[in-house]
């Protein structure tokens, strides 16, 4: 139903385009379950990163000259000559990395919650999506500066596509367009980087729109019974979500300010050297995990598996497994079959999300190490883990686990906290 | 969002609404101006990134040796991009130009030149922005013994002063000093 707007130009506007009814249903009105957390700040945190990210790379982006005689100097140029190129640049490099921290804090959310549960599916499989379009958004990214790093990060990954059966190094010249990571590379992976965060950006819109379909999930996991179990966004959320942004805000400008490298890797200050490999190769922090993964599948793999090495080889197993173990989430879905969202009401299940968490943080420290002796070890066991907790631990709880009985309602709920 | 009217359920709280309407209003207000003036300070470093760089204003002057200029000849060089004539003008030429001040803009040569022998102007027509012609040997000089615009037809005096046509201003004398006898900088 539209809604009756005070002011007669944006009424005149409503009646012919409902955006104004809109944003009031999407932004103001809007039902939400009353009892969020902070744990829900991070969607709305992540929608204005994208923007912030959009915003300084349009910025960067009239500055910066994709060619790989030209692009390190332009860099260095929009950090000595353009009137704050820097704090373009460092906010734009922090940005990537506080995105994927806030996304990751987003992500578990969901998986502690059970977010991704009926009938948020397509939700949570969009969200994966994102995922994916951030991860290669970043990745093509951090090879514009054409820096060491970005020169041999960008090596290898593209090598990674090699290991497809017959046709691997046709698909990999055709990513490079030669011979080797060069200039018509950086000049695509430009384009690319360019066009991706649109397609996140209407991945993004899809993802609301589900959103709003069902409404918010809510630390209990039960569905909202009516009125009384809901307040509308505004001014509630709004004031919840402004000052989660504050906050946010202290955190992400105090590293754009006084440790504008933190995350990053001295190496990339080195001017891309074809004939020179840095010492010790390192992804971005947010992609260690993965990394691990990849390195972590043993030689003798082929052998444990008998006739699979006639269609696989140890180096594709590594890809198999890093990829799969992000396409495996999309899945999640259907691997959970419990009824009960929230772990609140799930005591096992509860101990194997915290597990599962730092079996993540562990990959994402091996990750970063160099592939060997004991890291090695504990790179293959939590490997293990991260598969067995998707595909044994979360199908088995969802069957056998012995649930907590959930709360009538939302509303029943708060009030039964506060008689106590 | 101050504009709809709807209420949805939940918004009004009626037992505290009415008394303290007032401090709910300032301190709405109050974020919204703090939002409002922090997001402006935040868009300068935006904007001001596409004002000139500090390596393009580092080029923005231009020093010229005028020694191996001629009587009569003039030599166009380039500062910011733009064309600059500097003509050593012939006593025929510097006499004519003291001769009036021009009618459409009208202004004294004594106030457009540094040395009356050395006529420093931006060769670019007042009108829409053509390069007029008159800086070679052979090239039409107009009406008046300057500079003609083949564009649109304006003429230029030897002063630079527009004569005649649809220019309507005299050719720019940029900022510039003399850093000796017979160099300068523009800019
Ligand atoms: C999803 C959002 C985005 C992510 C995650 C992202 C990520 C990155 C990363 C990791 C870098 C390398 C930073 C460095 O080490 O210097 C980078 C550089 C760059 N990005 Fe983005 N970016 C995003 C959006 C955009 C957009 C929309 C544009 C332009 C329209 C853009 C333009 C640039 C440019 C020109 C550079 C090279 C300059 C530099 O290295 O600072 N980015 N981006
Ligand atoms: S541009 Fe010179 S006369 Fe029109």
């Amino acid at each position: 139903m539209a809604t009756q707007f005070k002011n007669p130009v944006v009424r005149w506007i409503d009646h012919r385009l409902p955006i104004f009814t809109f944003m009031e249903h999407s932004a103001v009105s809007y039902p939400t379950p009353k009892n969020l957390s902070y744990w829900w700040n991070f969607g709305s945190l992540a929608g204005i990163i994208l923007v912030i990210m959009i915003a300084t790379g349009v910025f960067l982006a009239m500055q910066y000259t994709p060619h790989t005689a030209m692009a390190f100097d332009s860099v260095e140029r929009i950090m000595r000559d353009v009137n704050y190129g820097w704090l373009l640049r460092y906010l734009h490099m922090n940005g990537a990395s506080m995105f994927f921290i806030v996304i990751y804090i987003h992500m578990f959310r969901g998986m502690y919650y059970g977010s991704y549960k009926e009938p948020r599916e397509i939700l949570w499989i969009i969200g994966v999506l994102i995922f994916l379009a951030m991860m290669a958004t970043a990745f093509v990214g951090y090879t514009l500066p054409w820096g060491q790093m970005s020169f041999w990060g960008a090596t290898v990954i593209t090598n990674l596509f090699s290991v497809v059966p017959v046709v691997g190094t046709v698909i990999v010249e055709w990513l490079w367009g030669g011979f080797s990571v060069d200039n018509p590379t950086l000049n695509r992976f430009f384009a690319l980087h360019y066009l991706l965060p649109f397609v996140i950006f209407a991945l993004v819109f899809l993802h609301l729109w589900a959103l709003h379909t069902h409404k918010s999930n809510n630390p209990l996991g039960i569905d909202v019974k009516g009125d009384k179990d809901e307040i509308p966004f505004h001014p509630y959320y709004t004031i919840k979500d402004s000052f989660g942004l504050g906050v946010f805000l202290i955190v992400y400008l105090g590293f754009t300010f006084f440790a504008p490298n933190f995350f990053g890797e001295p190496d990339n200050y080195i001017p891309a050297d074809p004939l020179v490999t840095p010492a010790h190769i390192v992804p971005e922090w947010y992609f260690l995990p993965f990394y691990a993964m990849l390195r972590a599948v043993p030689d003798n793999f082929i052998d444990v598996f008998g006739i699979l090495p006639i269609i696989i080889s140890a180096k594709a197993a590594g890809v198999v497994v890093m990829f799969g173990s992000i396409i495996l989430l999309i899945f999640l879905p259907w691997l959970d079959s419990s009824k009960v969202r929230s772990s609140q009401f799930r005591p096992v299940f509860k101990w194997a999300f915290w597990l599962f968490l730092l079996d993540c943080i562990v990959l994402g420290y091996v990750g970063g190490q160099p592939a060997e002796g004991a890291m090695l070890t504990i790179g293959r066991l939590c490997t293990f883990w991260y598969f067995f907790h998707l595909l044994v631990v979360v199908p088995f709880l969802g069957k056998y686990e012995k649930t907590r009985p959930l709360p009538e309602s939302i509303s029943a709920a708060v009030t039964a906290k506060e008689s106590k | 969002m101050a504009d709809h009217s709807s209420t949805a359920p939940g918004t009004a709280h009626s037992a505290d609404h009415g008394h303290d309407d007032g401090r709910r209003d300032f301190l709405l207000l109050s974020t919204l101006a703090v939002g409002a003036v922090g997001a402006g300070l935040a868009a300068w470093p935006f904007i001001d990134t596409m004002n000139p760089s500090k390596d393009v204003l580092a080029l923005a002057t231009t020093e010229v040796d005028l020694s191996p200029i001629s009587e009569g000849q003039s030599i166009t060089v380039i500062w910011r991009g733009k064309p600059v004539f500097v003509r050593r003008r012939t006593k025929a030429e510097i006499t004519e130009a003291k001769k009036t001040l021009g009618e459409k803009d009208p202004e004294a040569d004594d106030k457009r030149t540094k040395k009356p022998e050395w006529l420093v102007v931006i060769g670019i027509c007042t009108h829409l922005g053509c390069i007029p012609l008159g800086q070679k040997t052979g090239d039409p000089k107009g009406d008046y013994n300057g500079w003609f615009c083949p564009c649109h037809g304006s003429a230029y005096d030897t002063s630079g002063r527009i004569r005649k046509g649809p220019a309507p201003t005299n050719l720019a004398v940029p900022p510039y000093e003399f850093t000796g006898d017979t160099t300068i900088r523009i800019g």
